[in-house]
């Protein structure tokens, strides 16, 4: 079969689905790149999907045009769009990118809740069609200090203390071979599989696939002591070493 | 060459000024031809500790903007040989420092000095990223109570990421923690965080612990960095700070409470 040179086979990747509710080219693009600036590996190049299946009063096709030029603009990787199959707009086969059927799939909650600033008409979602395949792991051996943000395709490693007011980010597992201060937000792509690992608990927020848990709240379970931080059935469960 | 040292903190008041005078006075104590530049632009304190404010012609800015020499504008110290002081300008505000007009004169500096210490605006914008971008050594001053940690901490990440060493990834900066205004008796009553609370949080070695003291005070009003003030603890402890920063080794004082005497207590000292 492979006598000519290539060989046709499917393959399913983790795209960002764009929700509109209501469009404002504006507000859209200044609320991507707000997400944009917090975790900016995340986005670059990213397979992004615009889905106007949700939107009341429709949307003109030069509005949709712009809207992918802007996309484009923030190294976004538009990949297709989305609509309601029982409310085609007019334009649809005028549009140069793919249309793509609608989904079933299911939606996860948003890359660190705790920091939502998107206005309630346009909502990022990721939806997971499939395991992304491990990436590699990321070691940091210096402390993440106040104000600086690390973040890792896979799992990370940390082999200081992470400072209040500093974040660490994966899609994997979370490590910190010293006091954890600041928050972990481990699986941040939907992964409700990761878990953090720590060898003093003081964090500010830990959370797993969006299921966060503030000081307050872990200091009732473990402190100041070595733990792991995992999920059971969307509640986070916290459990000394 | 010489070695660059930025004394920072983020936060303001907890005595980067006081300090660069002090340790900037030690080193050129010890013989080492010292020059500290004021980079507080806009907010001009240095020449003031020092003692020199009417004897400020030309400034930093002046320099940069090639309106008088290095040789004119630097300030001799009376006192201390070998000292020397760039003083700020009053009249301008950070944007007149520009990173080539910053490295232009660090370079001649460099040329004639032992040590260039760069006393660091607060905060953690353009002035005090300036301060910091060409350092080979950064003394971080901290108070012992949390918003001054946490600022040490933001300024340490900024250190790592934002100077010149971290750009052209070379050997980052070498970090000292001087703890100062440490008041044994409030820190045995909770009332502020211990050396070692620090120590853990910040994770650098320690230069030194300067006690509250009111020398310091005195010193700053009169002019003097409070190093000369050889008697009170806070200049034997900027002392100390000063050999440790010479790779000595000195055992950390002031520590502990003191307990009055009985005559002192009789003369309510």
């Amino acid at each position: 079969m492979t006598d000519s040179g290539f060989q046709l086979k499917g393959s399913v990747v983790t795209t960002i689905l764009l929700d509109i509710h209501t469009f404002s080219l504006d507000d859209i693009v200044y609320h991507l790149r707000q997400k944009i600036e917090q975790v900016p590996n995340f986005f670059t190049q990213a397979p992004i999907i615009i889905d106007i299946s949700k939107m009341k009063r429709g949307i003109v096709l030069a509005d949709f045009e712009a809207l992918i030029q802007s996309l484009r603009q923030l190294e976004l990787g538009v990949i297709g769009w989305r609509c309601d199959p029982e409310n085609h707009p007019a334009w649809r086969s005028s549009v140069t990118i793919p249309l793509l059927p609608a989904s079933k799939a299911r939606a996860i909650a948003p890359v660190a809740p705790i920091r939502e600033t998107t206005s309630p008409d346009v909502v990022v979602k990721t939806v997971v069609e499939e395991r992304l395949v491990p990436q590699s792991t990321k070691v940091i051996n210096k402390p993440v200090r106040s104000g600086q943000q690390v973040y890792s395709e896979g799992d990370l490693i940390v082999l200081a203390p992470v400072s209040a007011g500093a974040e660490v980010l994966a899609d994997g597992n979370i490590h910190v071979y010293g006091a954890l201060r600041g928050r972990a937000l481990a699986g941040v792509k939907g992964n409700t599989e990761a878990r953090i690992f720590c060898k003093s608990l003081e964090a500010e927020l830990v959370s797993i696939a969006g299921n966060f848990m503030l000081t307050d709240a872990l200091q009732n379970i473990v402190w100041k002591d070595s733990a792991q931080v995992f999920l059971v059935d969307d509640h986070l469960e916290i459990t000394p070493l | 060459m010489a070695k660059i040292i930025v004394v920072t903190s983020g936060k303001g008041g907890v005595g980067k000024t006081t300090s660069s005078a002090a340790i900037g006075t030690g080193l050129a104590l010890k013989g080492h031809k010292t020059v500290i530049i004021d980079f507080d632009v806009g907010l001009r304190n240095l020449d003031l500790i020092m003692g020199c404010e009417r004897r400020v012609v030309y400034d930093f800015v002046n320099v940069i903007n090639k309106e008088a020499t290095l040789s004119q504008a630097l300030i001799k110290d009376k006192r201390t040989k070998d000292l020397f002081i760039l003083p700020a300008s009053q009249t301008r505000d950070k944007d007149a420092l520009t990173i080539e007009g910053v490295q232009e004169v660090l370079e001649e500096l460099s040329k004639e000095f032992d040590y260039i210490l760069c006393d660091s605006p607060a905060g953690i914008e353009k002035g005090a990223q300036m301060a910091l971008y060409f350092a080979d050594a950064a003394i971080v001053v901290t108070n012992p109570e949390v918003s001054s940690v946490r600022d040490s901490d933001r300024i340490l990440g900024i250190l790592q990421s934002k100077s010149k060493r971290a750009e052209e990834n070379k050997e980052p900066i070498e970090e000292y923690l001087l703890l100062t205004r440490y008041h044994p008796g409030r820190v045995a009553l909770g009332e502020m965080l211990s050396v070692s609370d620090v120590e853990d949080i910040l994770a650098i070695p320690l230069l030194g612990v300067i006690p509250e003291s009111e020398a310091v005070l005195k010193a700053s009003n009169q002019g003097t960095p409070v190093i000369l003030d050889t008697a009170s603890e806070a200049g034997i402890a900027y002392s100390d700070a000063v050999d440790r920063l010479m790779g000595e080794e000195r055992p950390l004082r002031f520590l502990d409470v003191q307990k009055k005497g009985f005559i002192k207590r009789l003369l309510g000292g």
